[in-house]
C-alpha cells in the first residue's frame, strides 16, 4: 500500500428510502465512505442492514419505489445519484460493473456462455465478431476455465457453480471497468470453490488495477479481500476503517458482537457462543437514538435518546458509538474477542519474524 | 468422550450404507453413487458431525437413515434394531417417533397455514403420543418454552416470526415427540451470523440438558468443530476421514480434509492475505492399482487411504 492514494468514488451522506404501503422503510441512513484507486472496500453486515441497497444505488439499479433522499456519490467529477438513465448507459457495465450473488440467475440460461461474454465486445465496443470471439476465449482462459474453445459453445447449465461464477467474473471484467462491485459473490459456493473464486478476483484485481466494493457477511472473507472495511447496521455505517483497524482494534459494540458470535477454530466444544440477543430493528420505524442500543449489552442511557455521531479514532478509523465520547465509562471488550485479537497480533509478529 | 466405543449403548449404527440413484435407459444409463459404503456409529448422548461440500452425499445419508429413500445396500441399526428393511407398522411408528429431523430452511419447512401449536402437535397426534387436546396443548407449551418462546406464540402463524424464531419452532417440533436421535440437516446455514450463534447456543443447551443424540450435517467446519463430539468428512459419497475433532482438525491426514480445512477463511487480515490455500487434486490417488480402505491413524482417528499412501504418511509423520 502506498502512502498517497486518490479517491475514485466518494459517497457522502447517502440516504435511501423505500415507499411501501406499510410506510417508509429507511434502508440506508446517511452513510459515507470512500473508495480508493486499486483498493478493496468491504461492506459487512447482517441481511437487511442496507448493504445491497447501497451498491444498487451506485449502479443505478434501484426500483421505482425507492427514493434517494439526500447525499452525493462523486465519480469522475459526476454525481452518480443525479445521473439520468441515459447517463447510466455510459457508466453501467463500462465504468462500474457488478458480480451478483447467484451465478445461475445472473446468466441467461438459453444463450451460450461465449456469446454472453462476446456481446460485451460486439455491442459495447463495436468489435468485429471474430475478434470478439478471440478476446472472449482469452478472457475465459484468464479466469481459469479449462478448454475455453469448447466451453465457448456451451450453455450455463453445463457449468458448475464455481465455473458459472467465473463466467460472471469474465463478463464483469470484459469491458475493463474502473469499479467492480461484488455482491456476496461467494455466498452460494462451497468453501474450497470460494477460496478459488476469491483468489481469482484478487488476481484479476492486481492485473487490471480495478477498485472493488465487496459485500459480504462473512468476516473471514472480509479479512481475505479487504483493504478497508465498513460495518453496516440498520442502514448506517457504524464503523469504518482499514482492515487492520477493524480486526485488531474494533471500537463499536456491534463489531465486537459480530466478531465474537462467529465460531472459530480455537473454540472448545461446548463453550457458550457470545450471541447477540434479539433481531435487527424494523426499519419502518427505526428506534430513537442508537439503532443498536436495544441489543447492546453495553448500552448507555444516552444511546436510547440520541443518535451517536461518527467519532474519530484515528485518521483512518471512525466509529459511531457513544462509548468513544470522552466522558463515557470504559468497558472491556468480550473475552473471546480479546483472545482472538491477541492471537492475531501474535501471529502477525511471528510472520514479521519469518 | 473417551468412552466412544461403549458397544452396548449405540443409538445409531450405520453399516456399509449405499444409496445409488439411477437415471436414463440403455446407453444413457447413469448411476450416481450418492452414498457409497458409509459406516459410522453414534453412542447415546453424543453428536456426530458430518461435513462435506454440496453434492458429497451428506444430506442423502441423513435422508436414507430416516427412511426417506430405500437404501441400495447396507444396514442401518437404530437402538440395536435393523430399520433399513421392511418394517411392521408398529416398528415404523417407533422409528418415526424415535428419529426426528431439523431442516435447513426454516421458511419452507413450516406449513404456512398451520398455527405453531398445530405444527408442533401434528406429529404427536399422528403417532398417538398424546391422547387429547389438553395433553397436546401442555406438550406444545412445554416445548415452546424450552426453545425460548412464549405461550402467546402458540396461536400465531409462521409468517409472524423471524428466521431465527422459525428455526426455534422447527427445533420445538423436533423435540416434541421426545426422539432418541435427531438428524439436524444444516440447521443454521440459512441464518445470519448473529442469529446463528443464538440457535447454536440453544441447541448446545438442549443437548446438555436433555442428553440428545444428534447427527449434525453441515458444511461449515468451524460450526461442526464447535458442536460435535466426533466428526466425519465426506467426499463424493465416501467417508474419507473421521475422528475426534481435536485430532482431526489439528492433524488432518487425507488430502481432501487438508484442502477443506485450509479453505476456511480466518478473520485475521494479516494472516489471511499472507497465507495460501491447499488444493485437492483427486489424481494424487492411484486407486485403480491400490485399493483404499479405512486405516487407523490412532484410536480416535481413521482415514480412507490405500496401504502405500498410509506408509508415506507414516514416514512423513515420524
Amino acid at each position: 500500500m502506498s502512502g498517497e492514494k486518490d479517491k475514485i468514488l466518494e459517497v457522502k451522506d447517502l440516504t435511501v428510502t423505500f415507499h411501501t404501503y406499510a410506510g417508509n422503510v429507511q434502508a440506508v441512513r446517511s452513510s459515507s465512505f470512500d473508495l480508493y484507486r486499486g483498493e478493496t472496500l468491504a461492506i459487512v453486515g447482517e441481511s437487511g442492514s442496507g448493504k445491497s441497497v447501497t451498491v444498487k444505488t451506485l449502479m443505478g439499479l434501484l426500483g421505482p419505489s425507492a427514493a434517494i433522499e439526500k447525499g452525493t456519490a462523486m465519480y469522475n467529477g459526476q454525481d452518480l445519484l443525479k445521473a439520468k438513465e441515459k447517463d447510466w448507459e455510459k457508466i453501467r457495465g463500462r465504468e462500474i460493473a457488478m458480480i451478483f450473488q447467484d451465478p445461475l440467475s445472473s446468466l441467461n440460461p438459453i444463450k451460450k456462455v461465449g456469446k454472453q461474454i462476446s456481446e460485451i465486445f460486439t455491442i459495447l465496443h463495436k468489435m468485429p465478431k471474430a475478434e470478439a470471439k478471440k478476446r472472449s476465449i482469452e478472457l475465459m482462459g484468464a479466469v481459469g476455465i479449462p478448454e475455453p474453445e469448447q466451453r465457448y459453445n456451451q450453455y450455463p447449465f453445463h457449468f458448475s457453480g464455481g465455473m458459472r461464477q467465473r463466467i460472471v467474473i469474465a463478463i464483469a471484467l470484459a469491458s475493463n471497468p474502473k469499479i467492480l462491485i461484488c455482491d456476496e459473490p461467494t455466498t452460494a459456493l462451497d468453501v474450497t470453490i470460494q477460496a478459488q473464486v476469491l483468489s481469482l478476483i484478487g488476481e484479476m484485481q492486481k492485473r487490471s488495477g480495478v477498485s472493488t466494493i465487496f459485500i459480504t457477511h462473512d468476516l473471514g472473507v472480509v479479512a481475505h479481500v479487504a483493504d478497508r472495511v465498513a460495518v453496516m447496521y440498520a442502514g448506517k455505517i457504524v464503523e469504518y476503517g482499514t482492515a487492520e483497524d477493524i480486526f485488531y482494534d474494533p471500537q463499536h459494540p456491534y463489531t465486537w458482537s459480530l466478531m465474537a458470535s462467529m465460531p472459530d477454530m480455537d473454540l472448545e466444544p461446548g463453550d457458550e457462543l457470545s450471541a447477540l440477543h434479539g433481531t435487527p430493528p424494523n426499519m419502518l420505524c427505526p428506534p430513537e437514538g442508537d439503532a443498536f442500543a436495544e441489543r447492546n449489552p453495553w448500552a448507555l442511557k444516552i444511546d436510547q435518546e440520541k443518535e451517536p455521531p461518527m467519532f474519530k479514532v484515528s485518521d483512518t478509523h471512525y466509529a459511531a458509538t457513544w462509548m468513544l465520547h470522552p466522558s463515557a465509562p470504559k468497558v472491556e471488550r468480550p473475552k473471546v474477542l480479546e483472545r482472538r485479537i491477541a492471537n492475531s497480533l501474535k501471529r502477525k509478529e511471528e510472520m514479521a519474524r519469518g | 468422550m473417551a468412552n466412544l466405543e461403549k458397544e452396548n449403548d449405540i443409538v445409531l449404527d450405520v453399516r456399509h450404507l449405499q444409496q445409488h440413484f439411477k437415471s436414463g435407459v440403455g446407453r444413457n444409463k447413469v448411476v450416481v453413487k450418492a452414498v457409497d459404503d458409509v459406516s459410522f456409529k453414534i453412542p447415546r448422548g453424543q453428536t456426530y458431525g458430518l461435513v462435506g461440500e454440496s453434492g458429497c452425499g451428506k444430506t442423502t445419508t441423513g435422508r436414507t437413515i430416516i427412511r426417506l429413500y430405500k437404501p441400495t445396500g447396507g444396514e442401518v441399526y437404530f437402538n440395536g434394531k435393523l430399520i433399513s428393511g421392511k418394517l411392521s407398522p408398529e416398528d415404523k411408528r417407533l422409528v418415526h417417533q424415535g428419529i426426528q429431523m431439523i431442516f435447513q430452511d426454516p421458511i419452507s419447512s413450516l406449513n404456512p397455514r398451520m398455527t405453531i401449536k398445530e405444527i408442533i402437535g401434528e406429529g404427536l397426534l399422528i403417532n398417538k403420543v398424546v391422547a387429547n387436546e389438553d395433553e397436546l396443548y401442555a406438550r406444545a407449551l412445554e416445548m415452546i418454552k424450552l426453545v425460548g418462546l412464549s405461550e402467546d406464540h402458540l396461536s400465531r402463524y409462521p409468517h409472524e416470526f423471524s428466521g431465527g424464531q422459525r428455526q426455534r419452532i422447527g427445533i420445538a417440533r423436533t423435540l416434541a415427540s421426545k426422539p432418541s436421535l435427531i438428524i439436524a440437516d444444516e440447521p443454521v446455514s440459512a441464518l445470519d451470523v448473529s442469529i446463528q450463534a443464538q440457535v447454536l447456543n440453544l441447541l448446545n443447551d438442549l443437548k446438555k440438558e436433555l442428553g440428545l443424540t444428534i447427527l449434525f450435517i453441515a458444511h461449515d467446519l468451524s460450526v461442526v468443530k464447535y458442536f460435535s463430539d466426533y466428526v466425519g468428512v465426506m467426499n463424493k459419497g465416501k467417508l474419507v476421514e473421521e475422528g475426534l475433532p481435536s485430532e482431526l482438525y489439528a492433524n488432518p491426514v487425507h488430502p481432501y480434509t487438508k484442502a477443506l480445512l485450509s479453505a476456511i477463511p480466518v478473520p485475521d487480515p494479516g494472516f489471511e492475505k499472507w497465507r495460501g490455500y491447499v488444493t485437492y487434486d483427486p489424481s494424487v490417488h492411484n486407486y485403480p492399482q491400490e485399493q483404499p480402505k479405512m486405516q487407523r491413524v490412532s484410536d480416535n482417528h481413521q482415514v480412507y487411504l490405500s496401504d502405500q499412501e498410509m506408509e508415506r504418511f507414516a514416514k512423513s509423520a515420524s
